[in-house]
C-alpha cells in the first residue's frame, strides 16, 4: 500500500466487474478486478474512462470505496439522473464487462493512521464514499483513534453503506451521528435537519490541535461545513475538503 | 489492447438523433440543458460601476455605461451554440445589442479583436468574425435577464465560433492591428475555433 | 451559506485534478506547495480551488482567486501554464 502515490506514470489498466451490488434505491456499488493495482490510500479515487463505438469518450473521477487492506477495488456509484457516466456504471455495467479506469489518484485527501487525529468525517449523501475506505481501514486495522463520522441523507433508506456503519458502531473511540434531511422513521431521534452551525458545534465542538477533518458532498454542504468549523477555531490546514461537483455525472 | 477498448453499450448522450445531425457539428452531442463552465469565481460588478468599452487602435476609443448600453437598440435573436467539450443547444434565444451597432462609425485599421470580461478572461478573433450581423453583446437568454453563471449581466455571443469564444462577463472589446492569443488560446485552444471544421485545439 | 454564491455549481478542489497533473509531473502533486504569485499565500495543490475541468484545471489561489496553474488539455497535448505562482515545492522522498 505504502508508496502507491508515488509510483510514476498514471497508466489506463483494464478492469472486470466482478460483482454488482445495490445499496440503496440510487446507488450501486461495483467490485472490480485489476490485475495491474497497484493498491491505494483510503480517501482517494480512480478515473473512470468509456468509450463509444464511434471513438467518443467520456471520463469521470469516483472515490475508491473499500479498505486497501482489503485488497480489493470497489466503487460506489449514485446514478444521477442527468449523469452520462454514472447512469451506465449504475446500470448498464454487469458482471464480466470491463472498465477503463486509472488510479489510484490523489495525496491530499486521504487517511492514514500516521496522519493523527483525533478525525471528523462529515459527509453528505454519496460523499461517504471516500470517509467509508477511511472507516473500514480504520476498522480492518483495529484502530482505536477517536473518531466521528456525520452523515447527512435525506431519508432512512437513502443511506450508504447503513448496516455495515451500524456494525462499526460498537468500534472503540467510533461515533456515527446521523441527520435525516427530508423524512425520517417512526421514531426516529436524531438529526432532522441539515447540518448547520449548532449541529457542528454539538458534534464537533472544542477540536485538539491535532484534528483532522474531512468534508465530502455537495459544494454547498462542504463549504458550510467549512465555514463553520473555522468558526469552532479549527485551523484551514485542519480542514480537508472534496466538492462534488454537478458534472460529477 | 487498451486505446482500442470499447464500452460494451456506452453510446454517450443525446448523439444519435438524425432529425438533427445536420445542424450537430463534427463531434457534437446535443443537450437540452445549459451546462456552465467557468474558469474562474463569478464576477458581481455592481451595474453602477459596469460599463462597456471599445479599445485599441480606434479613434476615438468609446465606453457606454449600464443605462446608456440599455438604451442601445437591441435585437432579439435564435442560435445554435456549440461548446468545445462537446455539447451543442439548438434554438437558444438571445436579447443583445449586435457588435455592428457598438462599432457603427468607428474608423480602424485593425483587422483582429480580443474581448475582455471582469476576472480577467480574454478571447481573440477576427474583427470580420463579430461584425456583418454575426455577434451580440447578450443581456438576456430565454426571455429573462442574463443569470451571473452564464456571463451575465452581459455576455458576447458568437454562435458561429465554438462557445469559449461567447466570453461571459464581457466588459469590451480590445480593436488589434495584430492577432493575441486570448485565455484559452494561450493553452492550447485553437485562435479561430470553427466548429463545422472542429478547430478545436492549435494545429487543428 | 446565506451568502451570494453562484460559483456553488462550478468550484472544486484542486485535488480533482490530480489526475491531470499526474500526467506532467514526476509524482502526485496535489501536496505539493504552490506559492502564489499574487498574494504570497502558499497551498497544497490538493487545496487549491479548481475551475474548467472540462477543458483543462485552471487551479487558483483560496485566499486571492489568482491562477496559480493553468493547463489547457488540448487533444493529447497538455499546455502548462504557471505564471501565477512564485514557486512550486514537492517531495521526491518516498
Amino acid at each position: 500500500m505504502a508508496g502507491t502515490t508515488v509510483s510514476g506514470r498514471l497508466v489506463w489498466l483494464l478492469a472486470s466487474v466482478s460483482a454488482r451490488r445495490v445499496e440503496t434505491p440510487r446507488s450501486i456499488t461495483l467490485h472490480l478486478k485489476a490485475d495491474a493495482w497497484p493498491g491505494h490510500l483510503p480517501g482517494q479515487h480512480v478515473d473512470v474512462r468509456l468509450t463509444a463505438p464511434d471513438g467518443y469518450r467520456a471520463q469521470r473521477s469516483y472515490s475508491i470505496a473499500s479498505a486497501p487492506s482489503r485488497g480489493q477495488l470497489e466503487l460506489t456509484v449514485e446514478d444521477l439522473d442527468d449523469g452520462e457516466v454514472s447512469p451506465y456504471l449504475a446500470k448498464e455495467l454487469q458482471p464480466g464487462d470491463q472498465l477503463e479506469l486509472r488510479g489510484p489518484i490523489g495525496g491530499y485527501f486521504t487517511w492514514t493512521e500516521a496522519d493523527g487525529g483525533p478525525l471528523l468525517l462529515v459527509a453528505g449523501g454519496s460523499g461517504i464514499v471516500p470517509l467509508m475506505s477511511m472507516l473500514r481501514y480504520r476498522h480492518d486495522i483495529g484502530s482505536m483513534m477517536p473518531t466521528t463520522l456525520l452523515y447527512s441523507s435525506r431519508a432512512w433508506d437513502e443511506i450508504i453503506y447503513r448496516d455495515e456503519l451500524e456494525q462499526f458502531g460498537g468500534d472503540k473511540g467510533l461515533r456515527v451521528i446521523h441527520t435525516l434531511t427530508r423524512s425520517q422513521p417512526d421514531g426516529w431521534d436524531g438529526y432532522t435537519r441539515r447540518i448547520d452551525a449548532a449541529m457542528l458545534g454539538a458534534v464537533a465542538g472544542n477540536p485538539a490541535p491535532t484534528s483532522l477533518a474531512y468534508i465530502c458532498g455537495p459544494t454547498p454542504l462542504v463549504e458550510s461545513v467549512a465555514n463553520g468549523l473555522v468558526l469552532l477555531n479549527y485551523a484551514a490546514s485542519q480542514i480537508k475538503t472534496e466538492r462534488f461537483g454537478p458534472t460529477g455525472g | 489492447m487498451v486505446g482500442e477498448f470499447i464500452s460494451r453499450g456506452f453510446r454517450g448522450r443525446g448523439r444519435d438523433d438524425p432529425a438533427l445531425a445536420a445542424r450537430t457539428p463534427p463531434g457534437q452531442y446535443l443537450t437540452k440543458d445549459f451546462p456552465v463552465l467557468s474558469a474562474g469565481p463569478t464576477p458581481h460588478t455592481p451595474l453602477s460601476e459596469w460599463d462597456f468599452a471599445i479599445t485599441g487602435t480606434v479613434d476615438p476609443p468609446l465606453r457606454w455605461t449600464w443605462e446608456e448600453f440599455r438604451s442601445l437598440p437591441s435585437e432579439t435573436f435564435t442560435v445554435d451554440i456549440h461548446c468545445v467539450t462537446k455539447w451543442s443547444k439548438l434554438d437558444t434565444v438571445w436579447e443583445g445589442v449586435s457588435v455592428d451597432t457598438l462599432l457603427q462609425g468607428v474608423e480602424t485599421e485593425g483587422m483582429f479583436v480580443t474581448a475582455f470580461s471582469d476576472g480577467g478572461y480574454t478571447t481573440n478573433m477576427p474583427l470580420a468574425d463579430i461584425t456583418g450581423g454575426k455577434a451580440w453583446v447578450a443581456v438576456s437568454y430565454d426571455g429573462e435577464p442574463l443569470a451571473p453563471e452564464h456571463g451575465g449581466p452581459a455576455r458576447l455571443l458568437v454562435p458561429h465560433l465554438y462557445f469559449w469564444k461567447s466570453a461571459k462577463w464581457v466588459r469590451g472589446l480590445e480593436i488589434m492591428t495584430r492577432d493575441r492569443a486570448g485565455f484559452w488560446e494561450q493553452l492550447g485552444y485553437h485562435d479561430y475555433g470553427d466548429p463545422w471544421r472542429e478547430q478545436r485545439y492549435q494545429g487543428d | 451559506m446565506g451568502e451570494r454564491d453562484d460559483d456553488q455549481a462550478v468550484r472544486l478542489d484542486g485535488n480533482v485534478a490530480a489526475g491531470l497533473l499526474t500526467e506532467l509531473f514526476c509524482c502526485e502533486p496535489s501536496e505539493a506547495v504552490i506559492v502564489c504569485a499574487g498574494c504570497g499565500a502558499a497551498a497544497p495543490i490538493g487545496g487549491l480551488m479548481a475551475y474548467a475541468l472540462e477543458m483543462g484545471a485552471i487551479l487558483r489561489c483560496p485566499h486571492c482567486d489568482t491562477a496559480v496553474l493553468r493547463v489547457g488539455v488540448a487533444g493529447p497535448t497538455r499546455w502548462v501554464d504557471m505564471r501565477g505562482a512564485a514557486s512550486m515545492r514537492f517531495s521526491i522522498a518516498n
